[in-house]
């Protein structure tokens, strides 16, 4: 519990006259879907408003509350920001998508940014990162090295980003290794280390032996570090405290260089709502240090893989591809367009199972 | 589905109701004693923090267990001194104890996040570990989830048959009676509250030494309101809130399981079912008939002062 923003926040409450003086500093509020101490998603999140205060000093004020559920709770802590005087929010997980875009409405002069959601407004700009290049790289590390020929994926909520990240995944650990299997569980929960821990032990126990996650915290690397031969990934952060193995490697969100940008354009009031969604390039996704447990052949591909691709050379998403009912999805040659990545919701051709709605 | 291993599964459901199992049955003494405390996940987180601290420390797990008893049922005793001396509402401080305890432990736990707690380990069972299909199920546990079936049994004797079983439900079922009779009312409750604490506090421990095993803030992530739900569902009986907590754990284990065999499952379904089952309970004991014949103790919740 964010008990020092929350007094922040009371505080500020209590003081937030209309007659604000000219000279107040530049008020950003955030909204996180989880602790800030997750180690990964909400973390990185943190990381990046902490560099916006050392970026702008006393001219930005920043208050945060954690573990804000998705749902009418999100929509009573943005008002309450926007009432206390925040003059921009950044607005942090999917789940809160219909929440900013309801508070954006009543408070036409705050300015809000949700992450990876897709519904805009003259004062909503929405932003979120290309992950799945990253699922790309991993993909190709697990297919390379799976012994059992099983990879597992935990999965959280059943939405296009999360879906893009499996398929990603999938698609490049098969080009590695065409006798890989991949099992996905849908945990329905982005933070619930028992849970997470927990499909980790029902992954392996079935034989997986590589496990990637789209779930928020370490617990899953925790649980296959009491097995022997199992690796993993850091999710959104680097996760570092389990190298060299089980974590082998890391998708890391930086999304420090968006927020000082966004704040200091919202500052100089030249800041438009837009669509951001940046890549490996511009490094909002971060590949992490690949480590020892890996060979090195492994990582040399896996390292040429994730140039390639930073370097427009090779599209994660390219036909011929069909999607897991049969039906075409690319033709020869043809690239996966923006909007269709936005919206996706099949399983590419090859992974089984339904995908719950 | 065909390869979905029966074995390792319910080898799992034990552990997946071991902390759930434990907190519910403290916080079953203090209801049986007339308090609610909605305090439960802020005192298993509490318990999640010191008891992981105090392994790391130590090096033995079960000091982090002694520790996570002692600091969790210290906190509890902040709410019974509000609640019995000060005569604070149960359900506000409750409350307050859950958004307290969630602050101090992240606060707390800052420097201890990726670190590694000693392995606990299994209790050794000889030869009876090595039989087959009874064996991974009930003979290759931790040391934690037989004493949580120890705790059960012992509170359900102590309830049913001890003197002072008598007394404490004297206290929930009809405070004034009991003060009439010269029990002291407010010490026995406050006793109550602290065993409910250390047993919250010993869930919590559950989780972050033996469950996931590391520490993560947040990460009791509701289990400590699971509790509280299988209290009612459970109706104030020992043996049927192990029961709950086997079926609440057992739900969960078997849906990841399926799920990874492959198997069809309405996922969201199954996910949503705790908390499905928890709100048709309270809705249940929320209304005054309902809440009679489930077995509520009748002095639940309602403050008591001993007026000369």
């Amino acid at each position: 519990m964010g008990l020092k923003a929350f007094a922040a926040l009371a505080a500020a409450a209590a003081l937030a006259l209309p007659a604000a003086a000219q000279d107040d500093p530049f008020k950003v509020g955030f909204v996180y879907v989880g602790p800030v101490g997750d180690g990964g998603w909400t973390y990185e999140h943190d990381q990046a408003r902490q560099a916006v205060e050392a970026e702008y000093g006393d001219a930005v004020e920043t208050v945060y509350q954690e573990s804000v559920p998705e749902g009418a709770d999100a929509e009573r802590v943005m008002t309450q920001m926007a009432l206390s005087g925040a003059d921009m929010i950044f607005t942090t997980s999917f789940g809160f998508m219909d929440a900013t875009v309801n508070v954006a409405e009543r408070f036409p002069d705050v300015l809000f940014e949700h992450a990876t959601g897709y519904k805009r407004a003259d004062n909503v700009a929405t932003y979120s990162a290309r992950f799945y290049e990253g699922r790309a790289v991993m993909g190709h590390i697990a297919g390379r090295m799976t012994e059992t020929g099983k990879i597992g994926y935990i999965a959280s909520f059943p939405i296009p980003e999360v879906i893009r990240g499996i398929n990603a995944s999938y698609l490049w650990a098969k080009k590695a290794n065409p006798d890989v299997t991949m099992d996905v569980i849908w945990v329905y929960t982005w933070f619930d280390p028992a849970k997470e821990a927990e499909a980790a032990q029902a992954l392996i126990e079935q034989g997986v032996d590589v496990i990637l996650q789209h779930t928020d915290s370490t617990a899953p690397l925790a649980e296959a570090a009491k097995h022997e031969g199992v690796i993993g990934f850091g999710q959104a952060s680097d996760m570092a405290e389990y190298k060299p193995s089980p974590r082998v490697s890391s998708i890391i969100d930086n999304w420090a260089p968006y927020y000082v940008r966004r704040v200091g354009e919202a500052m100089e009031g030249t800041w438009e709502s837009a669509d951001t969604w940046e890549g490996i390039a511009p490094g909002m996704v971060e590949i992490g240090e690949m480590t020892d447990a890996l060979p090195q052949d492994v990582r040399d591909e896996a390292t040429a893989l994730k140039e390639a691709i930073a370097a427009g050379e090779t599209a994660v998403f390219e036909g011929p591809l069909n999607k897991a009912d049969g039906s075409a999805w690319l033709g020869e040659g043809e690239v996966a367009d923006d909007p269709t990545l936005a919206t996706m919701d099949f399983y590419v051709e090859g992974l089984t199972g339904d995908i719950p709605n | 589905m065909s390869d979905l291993n029966w074995i390792l599964l319910l080898a799992a459901i034990p552990v997946a109701a071991t902390p759930i199992l434990l907190a519910a049955i403290g916080e079953l003494v203090c209801e049986r004693a007339g308090v609610l405390n909605l305090g439960v996940e802020g005192m298993m987180i509490t318990g999640a923090v010191l008891g992981f601290i105090a392994a790391v420390e130590t090096g033995s797990p079960a000091l982090g267990f002694l520790a996570a008893m002692a600091g969790a049922a210290a906190l509890s005793l902040v709410f019974a001194a509000l609640t019995q001396a000060l005569m604070s509402n149960q359900v506000a401080t409750g409350l307050a104890l859950t958004l307290f305890g969630l602050g101090l432990s992240a606060m707390v736990g800052q420097g201890y996040v990726g670190l590694k707690a000693p392995d606990v380990g299994d209790v050794p069972t000889g030869p009876l570990a090595a039989l087959p299909v009874l064996g991974p199920i009930l003979f290759q546990q931790d040391p934690v989830v037989y004493a949580g079936v120890i705790l059960t049994a012992a509170v359900w004797w102590f309830l049913r048959r001890a003197r002072g079983g008598l007394i404490l439900r004297a206290v929930g079922e009809g405070a004034e009676a009991a003060h009439a009779l010269g029990y002291r009312v407010a010490l026995v409750r406050t006793g109550a509250i602290a065993f409910g604490g250390a047993c919250a506090g010993a869930g919590g421990a559950y989780l972050s030494l033996v469950r996931v095993p590391q520490w993560t803030e947040g990460m009791t992530a509701g289990a400590g309101w699971i509790a509280l739900a299988l209290v009612v569902f459970g109706a104030w009986r020992p043996w049927r809130v192990l029961f709950g907590a086997l079926l609440f754990g057992g739900i969960g284990a078997l849906q990841l399981r399926l799920q990874a065999s492959g198997a069809a499952v309405p996922v969201e379904l199954l996910s949503m079912s705790p908390y499905l089952v928890t709100i048709l309970v309270l809705v249940i004991i929320s209304s005054g008939r309902g809440r009679a014949r489930l077995g509520a103790p009748a002095d639940l919740g309602r403050p008591f002062h001993a007026a000369a």
